[in-house]
């Protein structure tokens, strides 16, 4: 028997499948793009085909993140808060407090001992701080995403970065370049400005330690080093991190099985 | 005599001389680039070649916009509020009310009948209402800026977009685009998204009197006529209100002058 989580986010779906000894059995990742119902089913398929095993096992199917009700072959979905909670206390059983940053949005979640919601914020209404402010200030570097956290931490002299907003922080950039300035110090500052912004947030939850960091910008050394030079303790962090909510949805959909109230919607419509 | 405005935006520069009759000799707007002050300076030197002048000739250079600060040449830098007041009253003397879309802020402005400031109201905090906005959904959509406008007039059924954010736009009209709305239709909802923005800031002004828009956006017929038809009346706006800000400093420089006149 399996279960799985889908993770439909706003730039990348993840599925993680799990067997009934709570082991990961695969995981994808892949581009959302435009069609959000296909990008969920070929999640699925591609943990699927990663694990091994065959549809026919799975018992249950969660699906999460921005796209969740897109999963059209879910059993049931879940809200990203409550899966990244379940994640993130399941691979670090210390967390109380949980930083998101993901694509489009950030969210700062407060969780119990046994990883109940407890309070939470977020930042979705605008690109600031996330992924996608990111993505802005490395295409204007001419650098990928992989690269600028590493290039960050070789800054010797910090500049500051007024920008708020991800549309006006590129011409903030240029005139930084056009000054002389290093790139370095430029995306020191730029990852420092997204610290600043989200331990804000975290602040309205409380920084209750120990702190995870997931979502896909988690992936950036540059961030992590930020995020704990801003909030002042340091973070969790996992190279699963990025699969934080499809980890914690497909936990979450084991534990409904071992409820026993499942039954199992093939994809196929035929049950 | 002849005086310089120049109004040194986060898009463009633009540069005005004016004789003492109150007349416009000359006007260029280039884009601003990424440096300012090499900016300022090329567009006032664009305006002297223009009318065959020299600096020495210019009695006064009044700077504003954005890069005020950065104009070697400048006499004086004034306020892009203060200006735009001037230079849309010179315009449209009935002017009691105007809107300045600019690039990377919108500012809405209560002005008395001698072009003077009463109150204002600005959003330079992030791209959503200004121009910028628009410059992402035409990049989105992949339709040259210029057609922005003119392409928009001929939606049926205007798209509403729900982000404010300029950069979860871009995705919203992506999205939009994939589910099969046309392009027009998308347009129209950016231009109408925009419009309601800067109209709450001009609601917070109070709308009284002749509403004069000023700003790049005034060349995109697209955005007022979403403007128009969110207000519920017309508003003035003509190809030179762009040099509204430019207008107003060369203006203002005639007053400066006046005052250092009767001081001496």
């Amino acid at each position: 028997m399996i279960v799985a989580g889908v993770d439909v986010g706003s730039t990348t779906s993840k599925a993680v499948v799990l067997d009934d000894r709570r082991q990961i059995a695969g995981t994808s990742l892949l581009p959302t793009g435009a069609n959000v119902v296909r990008a969920a089913e070929r999640a699925f398929r591609e943990a699927l085909a990663a694990s091994k095993r065959d549809e026919s096992e799975a018992a249950y199917v969660i699906g999460t993140g921005y796209g969740r009700y897109k999963v059209a072959f879910g059993d049931d979905q879940v809200t990203e808060i409550g899966c990244h909670a379940r994640g993130a206390q399941f691979l670090f059983p210390d967390t109380r407090t949980i930083v998101d940053i993901g694509g489009q949005d950030t969210k700062a979640i407060r969780i119990s001992d046994r990883g109940e919601v407890l309070d939470f914020s977020m930042n979705d209404k605008c690109a600031a701080g996330t992924g996608r402010f990111l993505d802005a200030c490395a295409n204007v570097i001419g650098m990928t995403l992989d690269e600028i956290g590493p290039a960050s931490m070789n800054a010797q002299k910090p500049i500051r970065i007024t920008n708020v907003c991800t549309v006006f922080v590129e011409s903030e950039i240029i005139a930084h370049l056009a000054r002389g300035e290093k790139v370095e110090d430029i995306l020191r500052g730029v990852h420092l400005a997204i610290g600043s912004r989200t331990a804000g947030l975290v602040r309205r939850v409380g920084t209750n330690p120990a702190v995870t960091f997931t979502g896909g910008v988690s992936r950036n050394v540059g961030m992590v080093q930020a995020l704990e030079e801003r909030l002042g303790v340091s973070v969790h962090v996992s190279p699963l991190s990025q699969w934080m909510g499809a980890l914690g949805a497909a936990l979450i959909a084991l534990e409904r099985v071992e409820g026993g109230a499942v039954h199992r919607i093939a994809a196929g419509g035929a049950a | 005599m002849i005086t310089a405005g120049v109004d040194i935006g986060a898009g463009t520069t633009k540069a005005v001389l004016m004789d003492d009759a109150g007349r416009i000799l000359v006007k260029v707007s280039e884009r601003s680039g990424a440096r300012l002050d090499a900016a300022g300076s090329r567009a006032l030197a664009a305006v002297l070649e223009k009318a065959g002048l020299r600096r020495e000739d210019i009695a006064y250079v009044a700077a504003t916009g954005y890069g005020r600060y950065q104009l070697p040449e400048r006499d004086i830098q004034i306020t892009e509020v203060t200006c735009h007041a001037r230079g849309a009253s010179y315009l449209f003397p009935g002017t009691r009310c105007l809107l300045d879309i600019g690039a990377q802020s919108t500012r809405a402005i209560r002005v008395d009948d001698a072009g003077r400031v009463m109150r204002f109201r600005m959003n330079d905090r992030c791209a959503a209402g200004a121009g910028r906005f628009l410059e992402r959904v035409a990049r989105a959509l992949e339709v040259p800026l210029d057609d922005l406008g003119p392409m928009s007039l001929h939606s049926a059924d205007p798209q509403a977009i729900s982000s404010i954010c300029a950069v979860l736009a871009e995705s919203e009209v992506i999205s939009l685009v994939t589910s099969g709305k046309a392009t027009e239709d998308i347009l129209m909802g950016a231009h109408l998204s925009i419009a309601d923005r800067a109209l709450a800031l001009l609601r917070q002004v109070g709308v009284d009197g002749e509403v004069t828009v000023t700003g790049g956006v005034v060349l995109n017929r697209g955005m007022l006529t979403a403007l128009e038809r969110r207000l519920g009346r017309t508003v003035n706006a003509s190809p030179d209100t762009v040099y509204a800000g430019a207008i107003g400093a060369a203006l203002l420089g005639f007053v400066r002058l006046r005052k250092l006149g009767e001081a001496r």
